[in-house]
């Protein structure tokens, strides 16, 4: 049972990929950890030793070295909070729920526009 | 590829003029500005600066928060208002 920063990892993984799991370490900083604790890439969670898997936890939550999980989500939220306080373009974006970055709309989107509204077309709407 | 820094942030020469004078003279009055590509700094807190947007001149007023924005950030170009007879219920009402 390895449990960093509060996520559970997967057993059965390899450990550099069990590690992105965690939010805020993607495949180059899991990569960084297995190799700083010494860890070979194609070890498995199962396999660790328990001391392993303190080496790795302290890496992650104590040298500071990573934002991860709820102090990373805290950091994307105030930013988010930012841009819609000061009303700038990408503000108003967040705000409608629509993407940021200069997307197209007229298809696709759909991460942040949410599952796909159908529409009936000739149907008439019943009492409303 | 992003902007060497030895040049600095990108400001229109005219902009900074008009806001240099505006701070040694101490007045806020607003100023209107085509270039909406101007990085917002730090000098241009608490003024108000009318943005163009294509059609009019968008007041916006600087805030620290705003540092590293550009001006044309805060002046929207378009205006949706929503399709024609796309929602029916606003319609009504």
């Amino acid at each position: 049972m390895a449990r960093i920063a509060g996520v559970d990892l997967p057993r059965n993984k390899r450990t550099p990929i069990a590690l992105t799991y965690i939010h805020g370490i993607g495949r180059t900083s899991a990569a960084k950890i297995c190799k700083k604790v010494g860890i070979a890439d194609d070890r498995r969670v199962q396999d660790l030793s328990e001391e392993e898997v303190n080496k790795v936890r302290e890496e992650i939550e104590k040298s500071g070295n990573y934002q991860v999980e709820g102090d990373l989500r805290r950091v994307e939220g105030l930013n988010v909070k930012r841009l819609i306080e000061i009303n700038c373009y990408r503000g108003q974006r967040h705000r409608r729920g629509l993407p940021t970055r200069g997307q197209r709309t007229k298809t696709n989107a759909r991460t942040r526009r949410g599952r796909k509204r159908v529409t009936v077309a000739g149907k008439k709407q019943a009492g409303k | 590829m992003s902007r060497s820094l030895k040049k600095g942030p990108f400001v229109h020469p005219s902009l900074v003029k008009k806001v240099e004078e505006m701070n040694k003279k101490g007045d806020k009055r607003v100023i209107k500005s085509w270039s909406r590509s101007s990085m917002i700094v730090p000098e241009m807190i608490g003024h108000t600066i009318a943005v163009y947007n294509g059609r009019k001149h968008v007041p916006v007023y600087i805030t620290e928060q705003m540092i590293g924005h550009r001006l044309g950030e805060f002046a929207l170009t378009r205006h949706f208002k929503g399709h024609a007879g796309g929602d029916k219920t606003a319609k009504r009402g």
